[in-house]
């Protein structure tokens, strides 16, 4: 490629940030951008990119893209595929890159060496910066920082991302870099040719012997070695304590989404109800105030309400990476999880989606395989969400005896364990299946780096549950807010005729859809009410609840679920009420989880297959359960 | 954490190498055992998960490579899979079906007087 740099004329010149995992590649990142950062999908690929801008201590603009971590520019997965499509220029949609700043973690060179080595090939302009200088530097690591930019023939500069000052000879250099990019563009001198191939099993070797023989010139052996992290191992990969406490921390951060996001989610919800009512009473009833508080106010909200839940998570999740514990934590799930052909990694989401299938399917981001990731995205919503808690206890309660069974369980409370059950043993199953059946014969390996655990830095960590709930909010909002305009629609129009006597919604298209569906869900026992109370309750599970309450007329309030109760305990039978919750244990009854799905696989294939297969699973589950009850009795 | 020197003389690659007779398969060896890597790959064999010549070189990326100090840290709880092995100076964790490709001795003093020679210059 002997093309004169591109981007020099035209704009601010552009820099990749490359690396291996757990360089610290991210922390550079942020210290580099601060807040203006920018994370979004790679055009047409599942790969998270992002992307930011700095300003030099000249003045210069730098635009930075921070690349997914490897080994090697031989990529082995999606991830690893952008990184060598970007570094060589050959992804479509990306300038190719003015600058390349491979990042190394300085007390773990050898691997990084043999990576720049590699990229040398690649003729781009190229800087190598010895990140967590501190952390080496310690440990009495000496690295001779002049020999070692001799020996590589590439500039080589000490940072420290997690401190203020740890930057300013990377900036400087970047100034001295990008002065010599623009005059050789001005020049018109052609950068050097790009001679990178894929290494054979035998090129991997020599430039491991090379970076061997640069490390035994350059750097001298640490006077004091990292003894915390074979301490902390000792315990946290000891078989039977070390699961143990994985338990004990998942389980608190499992209790952490459900109830410390309680309050601010109420208050939240509180807040969006205040500013529906307070617009119910400044505007004057109509399409508009109903477009504003139903649609729009309620739209927003059910988005919004998720937040604390989301950050939470994304807290623990990113303490819990930054700390080193992540690829633990997969180690020490890794057969548990592999029975059902999940990575070790599915852990963490899966445990999430109880709480809200939402943060789990964005926490999947943890898994670095696409085939891993999509199949724990595909079974995330099967795990029984909170939303689903709502409409189970109102069936539960008005169908299931409240009395003891063999003395000590509550048969209501077995009921709702069942319920659980019945939704985790489905995800697990539906893994196995897509795994085995679907994508066989491609079980990837386990692969992967412990790196030496790390204190989190705080700045690091909030800066990035930020960028997270920034890109929620934005991503999944536009996409979520428009499909519950729709459902507001299709619940409100047309509006209801002059002395109508039942519900305004049995008049709606809504209402419409529900008839004309009747005859295909009669064979599972339900009715069209209840087919009418689904169609709102897509924009999120719990809505049926209140749904139902509007079609049979019950009006609506928390305090009208007991008169609710009654309604429906005469008016279904037995069997239409079981049938009705292996329904909600299955139905992709909720728009915002395809949304995100939508978003997280950047594309319309998975939620529809998602769709498609959790419809079917609804179904075939009502059905049997339907036809067993009503052969029992019970219809 | 050190940054051991490989002997220099060590034969490279399975091609042209004699491996020691009592050299066995990284994913035998129990908790504890220390040894150095002789010969990644599977010299023709077939595995169950990848493509033979990609794991040799996914293998090799991630530090296994001959003349490498291998030592297994810890095993698994179930089927003792799978292992975290400290690698020269950092550690991996895999399955025990990968490590099926890497070939070790075990540790010879010789090298580890090497290490010492090393740290003293
Ligand atoms: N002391 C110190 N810690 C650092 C430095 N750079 C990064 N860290 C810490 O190292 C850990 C890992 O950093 P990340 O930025 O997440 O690493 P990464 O390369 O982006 O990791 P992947 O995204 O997994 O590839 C975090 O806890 C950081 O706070 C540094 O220069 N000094």
């Amino acid at each position: 490629m002997n093309a004169v740099t591109p981007v020099l004329q035209t704009g601010a010149p552009r820099m990749a940030l490359v690396g291996n995992p757990n360089c610290g590649k991210t922390a550079l990142f942020n210290a580099l951008t601060g807040s203006r950062q920018k994370v979004a999908n790679y055009a047409g690929v599942t790969v998270e990119r992002k992307e930011g801008s700095f300003t030099t201590p000249e003045g210069r603009r730098v635009q930075v893209l921070d690349l997914p971590g490897t080994y090697s520019l031989r990529a082995r997965s999606p991830d690893e595929e952008v990184t060598r499509d970007v570094v060589l220029g050959r992804f479509k949609g990306e300038a190719e890159p003015d600058l390349l700043v491979c990042v190394a973690d300085a007390t773990n060179l050898r691997l990084v060496l043999r990576l720049v080595l590699e990229l040398k090939q690649v003729g781009r302009p190229l800087l190598l910066a010895l990140n967590m200088f501190d952390i080496a530097k310690h440990r009495g690591i000496e690295i001779d920082v002049d020999r070692l930019a001799a020996e590589l023939g590439v500039p080589v500069v000490p940072t420290v991302a997690v401190r203020k000052a740890g930057t300013v000879d990377l900036l400087k250099h970047i100034d001295a870099q990008v002065v010599d990019l623009a005059l050789a563009a001005a020049q018109g001198v052609s950068q050097g040719a790009n001679t990178w191939h894929e290494p054979s099993a035998e090129e991997v070797r020599a430039t491991h012997r090379e970076a061997d023989r640069i490390i035994k010139l350059a750097v001298r052996p640490p006077t004091k070695p990292d003894t915390w992290t074979t301490r902390l191992d000792a315990v946290l990969l000891n078989p039977v304590a070390g699961l143990l406490i994985l338990l004990t921390v998942l389980f608190f951060m499992f209790q952490a989404v459900f109830t410390w996001a309680q309050p601010a989610m109420d208050g939240i919800k509180a807040g969006f109800d205040a500013l529906a009512a307070w617009v119910n009473g400044a505007m004057p009833d109509g399409i508009l105030r109903s477009l504003i508080t139903d649609g729009i106010i309620a739209g927003v909200g059910s988005i919004v309400v998720f937040l604390p839940q989301i950050v939470i998570l994304f807290t623990f999740i990113i303490l819990l990476e930054d700390f080193g514990y992540m690829p633990r934590a997969a180690f020490l799930m890794d057969k548990i999880m592999g029975g059902a052909g999940l990575h070790g990694r599915a852990f963490i989401p899966l445990l999430s989606s109880f709480a809200c299938a939402i943060p789990g399917i964005m926490a999947t981001r943890v898994i670095d395989n696409r085939r891993d990731r999509l199949a724990t995205i595909m079974v995330a919503p099967l795990m029984t969400c909170s939303a689903r808690i709502p409409v189970y206890t109102l069936i539960i309660s008005a169908f299931v005896p409240d009395r003891p069974v063999a003395g000590v369980f509550a048969l209501q409370g077995l009921v709702m364990f069942g319920l659980y059950a019945a939704g985790i043993l489905s995800a697990l199953l539906v893994a196995f299946v897509m795994r085995r059946l679907v994508w066989r014969g491609t079980v990837e390996p386990f692969l992967m780096e412990l790196p030496a655990y790390k204190v989190p830095d705080a700045k690091n960590v909030v800066m990035s549950v930020w960028t997270r709930a920034k890109a929620f909010l934005q991503r999944a909002g536009t996409t979520i807010l428009s499909i519950m305009i729709l459902i507001w629609f299709l619940s409100s129009f047309p509006g209801a005729p002059e002395g109508a006597t039942e519900p305004a919604i049995d008049y709606s298209i809504a209402g419409m859809i529900g008839h004309w569906l009747q005859p295909l869900v009669a064979p599972i026992g339900f009715n069209w009410q209840m087919t009418v109370a689904l169609i709102p309750g897509m924009a999120a599970r719990e809505v049926a609840v209140a749904a139902l309450g509007t079609v049979y007329a019950v009006g609506g309030g928390e305090e009208n679920v007991t008169a609710l109760m009654d309604t429906l305990g005469h008016s279904w039978s037995l069997a239409t009420a079981l049938s009705f919750l292996a329904w909600y244990i299955f139905a992709p009854q909720c728009a915002s989880t395809l949304a995100v799905v939508r978003r997280e696989t950047n594309s319309l294939k998975w939620p529809v297959i998602m769709f498609v297969y959790m419809l079917t699973l609804a179904y075939l589950a009502s059905l049997a359960t339907y036809h067993v009850a009503a052969s029992l009795g019970w219809a | 954490m050190h940054i051991s020197p490989r002997p220099a003389d060590l034969p490279a690659g399975p091609d042209h190498e004699t491996v020691p007779a009592d050299a066995r398969p990284l994913s035998r060896a129990a908790k504890g055992e220390v040894g150095r890597v002789v010969r990644v790959g599977l010299n023709g064999a077939l595995h169950d998960s990848l493509d033979p010549d990609e794991l040799e070189r996914r293998l090799l990326e991630i530090g296994f490579v001959e003349g490498a100090r291998v030592e297994i840290l810890h095993e698994g709880l179930f089927g003792r899979d799978p292992i975290a092995v400290k690698v020269d100076d950092m550690r991996v964790a895999l399955r025990r079906r990968e490590a099926e490709a890497i070939l070790v001795t075990r540790w010879q003093p010789a090298s580890l007087h090497a290490v010492a020679e090393d740290r003293r210059s």
